[in-house]
């Protein structure tokens, strides 16, 4: 495996992969994960198979910004496809937060509301999130995490740009859902992208997006 | 601080409730005065936090009962007035350089700003926009007979990006606060002439703020007003068309047709040009990534002087970090982020200008094109 300077492009996209990876299986309405350096990157060809970023990566959690996260992660971008997803492991050092308090809190708040939550623009456009949307934010980091994973490949970059719409869906099981319209901003082509995406959530059981798609850029306003 | 609402049934509880404010020097929002506090009367008073329990134990031991209208006062003055939420308010000569202001606020305020300071500071057209909208810069500097060397720097060349013309406001208000009182600044000014454009693509701005948050392109119409706007920054005549661009015009990296196509490009590039032998500096300020970026993005050749080139930014960056520890790369646009052609930074040092840089302000993706406005003080103090 070739060492990489932590600066170069190839190695930052494959950190953006891991870290949208790791806030779907991590994140949650209170816990949200960020990268603050990328320590260390090396990079392997395999033959017939694909390209492979081995990353050390330093992360903090948003809501807990005094402790630091290390992890360390592998991405294999699959040789030739555009259409499969990178595969992903990710390892984190050492527990995270609970948000076991929060989560339920949140759960009990959204599940006790009369009329089903509905929102837009998050950030607005002032970069502003009302304090009782933020938990909505930070699964919409989720929501967009599984995306990105899922449509990440060596030629592109994508971070959450904003939240333009979300809508929840009241269900008869005990799960959450939360139909969201998230705008994606890839680096390369600078194009900020609409996804449609649907997450369940629950409190014991973590997230999991059930349906996404790209939306047509005309279906903004 | 708490807002309880209370109705006192008794001329001993008027009196005890007039006691209190007085001793303790409540804050009665309604009556005005404690004298006009009557019987059978609704009574509104505000009592800061630390003393809320005692309060509430008097009016307890006095059999007064008491409702809470605002439990938490200071709560709900955040939600009415969320842009004052921020304590660092930097408000000069009436302006405040903590906030986004849209289009027409920054016409005004450069028209202030060269009033105010009208010995250093001259407006100046630098040309027009596709929806013929005037670009003005201003010229920063002690008057001189000495033709003088120029440091020019750009702003909002990408409609989305806030924070630029942000932080090129609050550069002039501090390099002219500043001036008389510290020496760097005024023998930079004696030295040197700065060149402030603090919008380019004005159009893509107003959009911004009009329309789409998240526009980049300006806004010349093609394929019959079927499809809008040109990338400013690959519509330069650096290795124009050649890599990291795009020839359809829905894309956000569309070069435009021709180098220099768009007129707010080419009111750039003439002046530039004109006054290239003077210009020891081009800087253009994009966000997001906190990076400073040094020539080329259209190959990975580095540029003829580009130790000096990256010593310069690598102390820069060493400073900004020092302020806040934001940290910023350095390097070529072509190895930290990835190939584009046609940008104003190549175009500027291709032209023979030494010293060409692009800075990427915060942040590196948490909020991208959305930072919040609480953010621009720290942004802006990290980056001078």
């Amino acid at each position: 495996a070739m060492e990489l300077p932590p600066g170069h492009f190839s190695a930052a996209r494959a950190a953006a992969v891991a870290v949208g990876y790791l806030r779907y299986l991590r994140g949650g309405p209170g816990r949200g994960l960020e990268l603050r350096a990328l320590r260390r990157a090396r990079r392997q060809d395999i033959d017939d198979v694909g390209h492979k970023y081995y990353l050390e990566l330093e992360l903090e959690d948003v809501l807990d910004k005094d402790r630091t996260v290390n992890c360390t992660a592998e991405v294999l971008y699959h040789l030739g496809s555009q259409t499969t997803a990178p595969d992903v492991q990710v390892t984190v050092q050492g527990e995270l937060r609970s948000t076991e308090e929060a989560d339920k809190e949140f759960y009990n708040r959204i599940r006790s509301l009369e009329k089903e939550l509905v929102a837009e623009n998050i950030p607005d456009s002032h970069g502003n999130v009302p304090p009782e949307l933020e938990p909505i934010h930070l699964l919409a980091w989720v929501a967009s995490g599984y995306v990105i994973w899922q449509n990440s490949t060596e030629n592109t970059k994508f971070h959450l740009a904003q939240v333009k719409h979300v809508k929840q869906v009241k269900r008869s099981d005990e799960d959450l859902q939360f139909d969201y319209v998230v705008l994606l901003h890839e680096m390369v082509s600078q194009e900020v992208m609409p996804w449609e995406v649907t997450v369940l959530w629950h409190p014991g059981r973590g997230a999991r997006v059930s349906r996404h798609r790209r939306s047509p850029r005309e279906c903004l306003s | 601080d708490q807002v309880l609402h209370i109705v006192p049934e008794t001329f001993q509880q008027v009196q005890h409730l007039q006691l209190l404010c007085n001793t303790l020097m409540l804050d009665l929002w309604k009556p005005l005065l404690p004298e006009d506090i009557r019987a059978g009367e609704e009574l509104h008073i505000r009592v800061p936090g630390p003393l809320v329990q005692e309060v509430k134990d008097s009016l307890d031991q006095h059999m007064i009962s008491y409702r809470v209208l605002i439990p938490d006062v200071q709560k709900l003055v955040d939600q009415s007035m969320p842009r004052e939420r921020g304590s660092h308010r930097q408000v000069s000569g009436g302006y405040v350089y903590t906030e986004y202001h849209p289009m027409e606020e920054i016409y005004q305020w450069m028209t202030q700003i060269q009033k105010n300071n009208s010995e250093l500071v001259t407006q100046h057209f630098l040309g027009k926009t596709f929806e013929n909208r005037t670009m003005y810069y201003l010229q920063i500097g002690q008057p001189s007979n000495k033709p003088k060397k120029i440091i020019w720097m750009d702003c909002g060349i990408h409609a989305r990006e806030w924070i630029s013309p942000a932080f090129c406001q609050w550069f002039v208000k501090e390099i002219l606060q500043n001036y008389k009182t510290d020496p760097k600044i005024s023998r930079f000014l004696q030295n040197l002439d700065l060149y402030v454009l603090p919008v380019l693509n004005i159009d893509g701005y107003i959009y911004s703020w009009e329309e789409d948050r998240l526009w980049r392109k300006n806004r010349s119409p093609y394929e019959n007003g079927t499809c809008y706007g040109t990338d400013l920054n690959r519509n330069f005549n650096s290795s124009w068309g050649s890599v990291g661009v795009s020839f359809n015009c829905s894309s956000d990296v569309f070069c435009g047709f021709g180098p220099e196509s768009e007129p707010e490009t080419r009111a750039v590039a003439q002046f530039i040009k004109s006054k290239k032998s003077d210009i020891l500096c081009y800087l253009t300020i994009h966000s997001y990534g906190q990076f400073i970026l040094t020539p080329y993005g259209s190959t990975t050749t580095p540029p003829s002087n580009n130790e000096e080139l990256m010593q310069v930014a690598k102390e820069a960056a060493a400073a900004l970090t020092g302020k806040y520890g934001t940290s910023y790369r350095v390097g070529s646009t072509a190895l930290i982020l990835y190939n584009n052609s046609g940008s104003s930074r190549d175009w500027a040092h291709m032209i023979g200008i030494p010293f060409s840089y692009t800075f990427e302000l915060r942040d590196t993706g948490t909020h991208g094109f959305v930072l919040p406005a609480n953010q621009i003080q720290p942004t802006c103090e990290e980056t001078m």
